[in-house]
């Protein structure tokens, strides 16, 4: 599939030959506005035609794998917060997934369920970011201020369920820290009812606006081909027409229960991606209502964690009153708990790509090696190739539809 | 938790399709939890990878990760491969380990142009030296830096502190 695609072709010459041209070089970043992130791209200008850029990383680079080297399992939830920060619940999911997964442990149906509500929330509300910046960069603020309202919506849920918003070091190795309360529940509903009116409102903004379409449409596109040896992702990839889903080639969590289809686009340009972003944010309304009918039907209202209590903090009765406990809670506090020695590679469908996680355990106390693999930072190299001999406007546009999350890339 | 279904058929059949063409080169073998493991010879890396892109039956046609290791007691740095197979939905992990005195290995980039950023952040962090990569050079930390941070010869605390025994607060 990948033959044919030359190795280097970052480096292809589009320097047009015909007379000798003068061109300036400019630096787009690291603190641009325009670039929505700490990064920063060096272009060769041909008027306002892109000859060829370079990128530069690194700037917000906290040596996340290096720290994940010294911390018991627990503490390196609050690193996953920092990669992709648009969806922060996503990534803690998916580590305590990876670890639970080394740990053997048997997860209770509603715990799954409890995560899909949230990661699928999350989804959405990395979605809607992207797909509202997208409307900035081309002009319509409009949609952004109308959606943000809805993305504070979805941190005020976070806020019901575990306190914070941002970097929401949701859940626990082994399910939640507390149960959903009455408010998360009535937020959600909520929001289940009020998001559609929101949504359908700002697609009709901007989906068939002329305006946007003749400024995303064939704006940097990326034949699926390419985008597959390229090591893309997520929405991106499926923006060109490849149907790869974690969530259905190797479903986590639960996922099989549901139904819910892949939205695909044709050409993988800007406006494919847009419209991938935007359908996959009706999949995931629909995954969320299929949850909370779900949970609806099971007798069991109350479990939020597992009862494996050798990982999982055990209640506070039994701590003061049962050695054993006592001694668990002892164990998870000083992060002494005992982990078996193997490595196990876990991914999830985060909000911009395959999220995953390779966890090596040598039986100590914290990861002998932990790698993430971030879907940012392998689909933005192939960005010199998407905006070369476009318009520096364009370029704009793209990268932001490509949802290069400055953290995710850094790590 | 769902089930990590492992299809022990196909891995049966990449094992028996590797020994076959490359017998001599593979250095081992493990099923491991999650999914197949074969270790393999450093200087066949490249040939064993575009074998396992373009044989009809095994087509890996993605490369996942690619990360270094670094095994200090056995003064070996390693670098691990996870590949996955779309068309079969199957997924592999290759390893291989390189003496740290020679930490030498071949680029993938010429069969997943993919392959470029993620051996420029192994080379970044743990010094492996990938040959023929296009443009091997530091892409997270300095260009200015010396070491490579990811050894472990690099502890994460100050290590003239003297006021915290690592047996209690960890390696």
């Amino acid at each position: 599939m990948t033959q044919g695609i030359k190795a280097n072709y970052w480096e292809k010459d589009l320097v047009r030959q015909e007379e000798p041209r003068e061109y300036i070089t400019l630096n787009v970043g690291p603190t641009h506005p325009a670039t929505h992130g700490v990064f920063q791209n060096v272009m060769l200008m041909d008027g306002e035609f892109i000859v060829e850029t370079e990128q530069t990383i690194g700037y917000i680079h906290r040596a996340f794998e290096k720290i994940a080297e010294r911390r018991p399992f627990y503490q390196i939830t609050p690193l996953t917060d920092r990669l992709n920060y648009c969806s922060s619940p996503l990534n803690n999911m998916g580590w305590h997934m990876t670890v639970e997964k080394l740990l053997g442990m048997e997860m209770p149906k509603r715990v799954d369920y409890l995560r899909i509500v949230v990661m699928e929330l999350s989804r959405i509300a990395d979605h809607l970011i992207c797909n509202s910046v997208i409307g900035v960069d081309s002009g319509a603020l409009t949609g952004f201020t109308y959606l943000f309202q809805e993305r504070e919506f979805i941190y005020e849920i976070y806020e019901e369920i575990c306190g914070s918003r941002l970097t929401t070091n949701m859940g626990r190795i082994g399910g939640f820290e507390r149960n959903f309360s009455e408010k998360a529940w009535e937020k959600i509903r909520c929001f289940l009812k009020n998001y559609p009116v929101r949504l359908k409102e700002f697609e009709r903004l901007l989906s068939r606006n002329r305006i946007f379409m003749d400024r995303t449409i064939n704006v940097g596109p990326f034949p699926a081909e390419k985008a597959l040896a390229c090591g893309f992702t997520g929405p991106n990839l499926r923006a060109c027409g490849v149907d790869y889903d974690v969530r259905v080639m190797n479903p986590y969590c639960s996922y099989e229960d549901f139904d819910f289809s892949i939205p695909v686009g044709q050409n993988g340009d800007t406006y494919d991606r847009f419209m991938v972003r935007q359908a996959e944010m009706w999949q995931s309304l629909h995954i969320i209502e299929q949850a909370l009918a779900k949970l609806d039907v099971l007798s069991d209202k109350t479990t939020f964690h597992s009862g494996d209590y050798r990982y999982v903090l055990p209640p506070k009765e039994k701590v003061y009153n049962n050695m054993e406990a006592l001694i668990w809670h002892f164990k998870i506090v000083m992060g002494e708990s005992d982990i078996p020695v193997g490595e196990v590679y876990h991914s999830i469908e985060a909000a911009n790509g395959e999220l995953g996680f390779y966890l090596v355990s040598d039986g100590g106390r914290t990861p002998a090696r932990l790698h993430f693999r971030r879907p940012c930072f392998i689909y933005y190299q192939a960005y010199p190739e998407m905006v070369a001999g476009n318009m520096l406007s364009d370029a704009v546009l793209t990268m932001s539809s490509m949802n290069i999350i400055a953290g995710e890339l850094d790590a | 938790m769902a089930e990590y279904l492992i299809d022990t058929g196909r891995n049966q059949l990449v094992a028996d399709r590797l020994t076959a063409q490359f017998g001599n080169k593979l250095t081992g073998q493990e099923l491991m939890a999650d999914m197949l493991c074969m270790v393999v010879d450093p200087e066949a890396v490249a040939e064993i990878m575009r074998f396992l892109r373009d044989d009809e039956s095994l087509q890996y046609n993605f490369l996942t990760t690619l990360c270094g290791m670094h095994y200090p007691e056995k003064e070996q740095l390693g670098v691990v491969y996870h590949l996955h197979s779309f068309k079969y939905n199957h997924r592999i992990r290759i390893k291989t380990v390189i003496p740290e005195s020679k930490p030498v290995i071949s680029t993938l980039t010429g069969i997943w142009p993919a392959a470029n950023w993620m051996e420029r952040e192994t080379y970044d962090f743990f010094g492996i030296r990938f040959e023929g990569h296009p443009n091997l050079k530091r892409i997270l930390n300095v260009d200015e830096m010396e070491d490579f941070p990811m050894r472990k010869e690099f502890p994460l605390e100050d290590q003239t502190r003297e006021d915290k025994d690592d047996s209690m607060f960890g390696r």
